[in-house]
């Protein structure tokens, strides 16, 4: 077996920065990846991570810095001179033929071949069943790959990328869509990869993964590096404050505005969602909230925090799982009963799901309040123009006029706009799902001043932000999740980053199997 | 190519506003052109006669256009339309023994069906609209031509020959249904909770979705209208030719449709919908068929032409779309 610290570097890049348009993807990053260790890439959502891959991947070109790989400076003008060279991605989906069979995904484009230049079938059966049994995997290599389950798809592209003899192996989130049986199977595959000596690069959200399998991490941050080092010598509180860039010392506990008034906690909740479950998605979520609370959801990237929204309201789909508005359960399902019940949703993804690009800062307001503003399915245009010129004014809306297009806004006025959109529902429970990303320092102050404003009126708020100390100053109660389901729940003078952060990696050790291969990769890393 | 400097982002933006001008006015311009051309090198083309046949032989064609713009608003398609009015056709000829209203009826009902089946298909088992119509296209054909036995019939009924060739003030009357469909449907678009919602649609469906939009029932609806605007185009092709001839009537129409909607400034991708612009489209591939013919170039011609002018829109529409 190799000692992993004491690999051959392979692949690294040095100094490496990549702008698109004004925003800096990466800053100046430097990574050396070592022959026969598997390295960990965390971070959270714009990070720089994908950004990262792609640069070693030959898919961007670094504006600044190098590419080095096997000791000499590279560049990969496409990605299938990466894979040439020998460094291969496996993605979260898995991107195989799978109408084809198991034999003939593993060796597309280089089957082995008779005298006539035809395809061998019997010597790449043959080649294919050996392949696989490496790691473990024993298959009819003659059936479709469709037929087979994910985890075992996902087993033939990993296969495959190193019967291709690969020297680097970058595997994107590869467990996201596996089961946990199937993600035994993977783990033990890149122990094999590791005593090959391939360099693993393994991106992933879950911590438990990454404590387990990884001998080193590199942490990413707003396009900077701000750790590099074995994983035995990080605990996970650590790794996770410089993912969410709060130092645990520097945290200073932020009481939020709402917890003086305890009136709130004696009211009812006015909405129950209970045991809220999506197969791999969501497992027993429960999240309450009375009038006048914001309710928090903290968790890291993929943790379920955007399906838990969803779910709310009705736009996720549920294996099991009750919502009540006022003790009466949602039925149906539907974001339209949602809407009927006093539920309002900000999406996490204004471009995809929010605006309506083509239509009018106008018509983007009322969609959603259409019935309550037309009759027998006729709008009417005066109540329609009141409420949309107080929303503008109030919400500052900045667009030449109410038939400017909303394509043409700027994010924080799109995010205004839907706002708007949701505040003429008169909703009881607003749902919002990182309502300040993306938009710019003022009207970020002005959307935060808003949400505690409209919970000061008596409305419920269920907040998410990609920044947690968003969330801590916004709220008087903070439900934790990690890997779709609750791991904690802070109440008033609770409610810090630093119990937050506690919560998420805390958790995290708490549901480990006690297993022993994890203890190896730390030992090997100390030597 | 992230960094492009400013000099030909400049040029791009005029070149953006020069096919804006094209796609939104573009069909009035051709428009003008075409009657300019015709009133120099035709003979009798200014006559009251010609430009009341010329009308009367748009309507069909302009009826159908404004249920596709429905179906286009919503990014969908329907190819179906031109079957639609074979099986009215067809359905009529076949009660107006019942007297002509309650033939017309059941006309438009046969046609409100297809409607309906296109609907559900697309919007509660999720076909791709292209698909779904394309089957009713071949199968609607199929159907009329069954119940007509594929037989030409001869249609004369007193209540039809009126509808068919009567005028009010010198204005035909099937120019006047076509004028008051135009004017439902404005409505439709502009002041329904309805007509919000299909344009929402076509703009995001997702974003839709979730800002309650009933996104199923109006899609169906859509498709619905849109087949009963062309079964009602196959009630006036019938009234106005007292004949019906399922094998031919509606045959290709779609096409023609299809290429008013976009020449008219209705986006294929959806989100917007053109009504008087949709006019004049229909309107423009009615006059291009008249120059054609009556400079003794044969029908077969206009064609050619429609399809070179549906890829030109549709290119504009493109090169517009990805700026």
């Amino acid at each position: 077996m190799t000692t992993t610290s004491g690999g051959l570097p392979v692949l690294g890049v040095r100094d490496v920065s990549k702008r698109f348009g004004g925003v800096l993807a990466l800053d100046g990053v430097s990574l050396e990846l070592r022959a026969g260790e598997v390295h960990a890439l965390v971070g959270e959502n714009g990070a720089g991570k994908s950004t990262l891959i792609k640069v070693l991947t030959g898919v961007y070109q670094p504006d600044e810095g190098q590419v080095i790989y096997r000791d000499a400076v590279v560049t990969f003008a496409r990605p299938l001179d990466a894979q040439a060279a020998g460094i291969s991605t496996i993605y979260q989906e898995v991107n195989l033929v799978p109408l084809l069979s198991v034999a003939r995904n593993l060796f597309l484009g280089h089957e082995p071949t008779n005298r006539l230049g035809l395809i061998d079938f019997a010597q790449m059966h043959r080649d294919a069943q050996l392949v696989l049994a490496r790691y473990g995997i024993d298959v009819d290599v003659r059936r479709p790959l469709r037929q087979l389950g994910l985890g075992v798809q996902q087993m033939v592209a990993i296969a495959r990328a190193v019967s291709a003899d690969h020297r680097v192996v970058i595997m994107d989130e590869p467990t996201s869509s596996l089961e946990p049986r199937e993600v035994e199977r993977l783990l033990e595959v890149v122990d094999v990869l590791r005593r090959d000596g391939v360099a693993v690069v393994y991106v992933s959200h879950r911590l438990e993964e990454v404590f387990r399998l990884c001998d080193r991490v590199t942490v990413l941050r707003d396009g900077r590096r701000v750790h590099t080092g074995p994983i035995a010598d990080i605990t996970r509180l650590d790794l996770v404050s410089r993912m969410l860039g709060r130092a645990i010392s520097d945290v200073e506990r932020a009481r939020t505005r709402f917890n003086e008034r305890d009136t709130t906690q004696a009211a009812e909740p006015i909405l129950r969602a209970t045991g809220l479950t999506r197969r791999h998605v969501l497992d027993h979520v429960s999240v309450d909230a009375r009038p006048g609370e914001v309710v928090g959801l903290a968790g890291l990237l993929g943790s379920g925090r955007s399906e838990t929204a969803k779910a709310i309201y009705g736009a996720q789909p549920l294996d099991e799982g009750t919502v009540e508005v006022a003790g009466t359960p949602l039925r149906g399902g539907s974001p339209r009963a949602a809407i009927a019940a006093g539920l309002a949703l900000i999406p996490e993804d204004r471009k995809a799901e929010g605006i309506i690009p083509t239509l009018s800062v106008r018509d983007n307001i009322v969609l959603a309040a259409l019935p309550a503003l037309s009759r027998a399915g006729i709008v009417s245009e005066r109540s329609q123009d009141a409420v949309v010129e107080r929303l503008m004014s109030r919400l500052q809306i900045k667009a030449s006029g109410p038939d400017q297009r909303v394509g043409e806004l700027s994010g924080g006025n799109q995010q205004k706009v839907l706002l708007a959109r949701v505040l003429c529902l008169n909703p009881r429970v607003l749902v919002l799902d990182d309502p300040t990303r993306g938009i710019d320092v003022g009207a970020k102050a002005e959307i935060q001043a808003l949400i505690s404003d409209l919970a000061a009126q008596g409305m419920a708020v269920i907040l998410i932000s990609s920044e947690l100390e968003e969330v801590v100053e916004g709220s008087d109660t903070i439900v934790v999740l990690r890997d779709g389901a609750v791991v904690g729940k802070l109440e008033g003078n609770d409610v810090s980053e630093d119990g937050v952060m506690r919560l998420i990696a805390v958790a995290a050790r708490e549901t480990d199997p006690p297993t022993p291969q994890r203890a190896e990769p730390e030992g090997r890393g100390l030597h | 190519m992230a960094s492009t400097d400013l000099a030909p982002g400049r040029r791009e933006i005029r070149t953006d506003a020069a096919l804006d001008w094209v796609a939104e006015r573009g069909v009035y311009l051709g428009l003008l052109a075409l009657i300019a051309f015709n009133l120099v090198f035709t003979p009798r083309f200014a006559e009251v006669d010609n430009i009341r046949l010329q009308f009367v032989q748009v309507v069909p064609v302009a009826i159908i256009a404004l249920g596709m713009a429905l179906v286009i608003g919503t990014k969908g398609i329907d190819l179906s339309v031109g079957s639609v009015m074979a099986i009215s056709s067809a359905v009529l000829a076949l009660y107006l023994g019942y007297g002509p209203i309650i033939a017309i009826a059941v006309a438009v009902l046969g046609g409100a069906t297809v409607g309906i089946v296109n609907g559900v298909l697309i919007a509660r088992f999720g076909v791709q609209p292209i698909v779904a119509t394309l089957a009713l296209l071949v199968g609607g054909r199929g159907l009329a031509l069954v119940l007509a036995q594929g037989r030409l019939t001869e249609v004369f009924d007193p209540t039809l020959g009126v509808i068919g060739s009567g005028r009010v003030f010198g204005i035909p009357i099937v120019v006047l249904v076509a004028l008051a469909v135009a004017l439902a449907v404005a409505f439709l678009v502009s002041r329904t909770t309805f007509g919000r919602y299909l344009v929402a649609i076509g703009g995001n469906p997702e974003a839709s979705v979730l800002a309650g939009v009933p996104v199923r029932r109006t899609l169906i609806i859509v498709y619905t209208l849109c087949a009963i605007l062309a079964a009602l185009a196959g009630v006036i092709q019938t009234a106005r030719l007292s004949a019906s001839d399922p094998s031919f009537v509606g045959n290709l129409i779609e096409l023609s449709a299809i290429t008013a909607v976009v020449v008219g400034g209705t986006p294929l991708s959806g989100g917007r919908v053109r009504i008087v612009g949709t006019l004049a489209g229909a309107m423009l591939m009615q006059l291009i068929s008249a120059t054609l013919i009556s400079h003794n170039l044969p029908d077969s011609a206009t064609r050619m032409v429609q399809a070179m002018i549906i890829l030109a829109a549709v290119f504009i529409q493109r090169q517009r779309g990805s700026a």
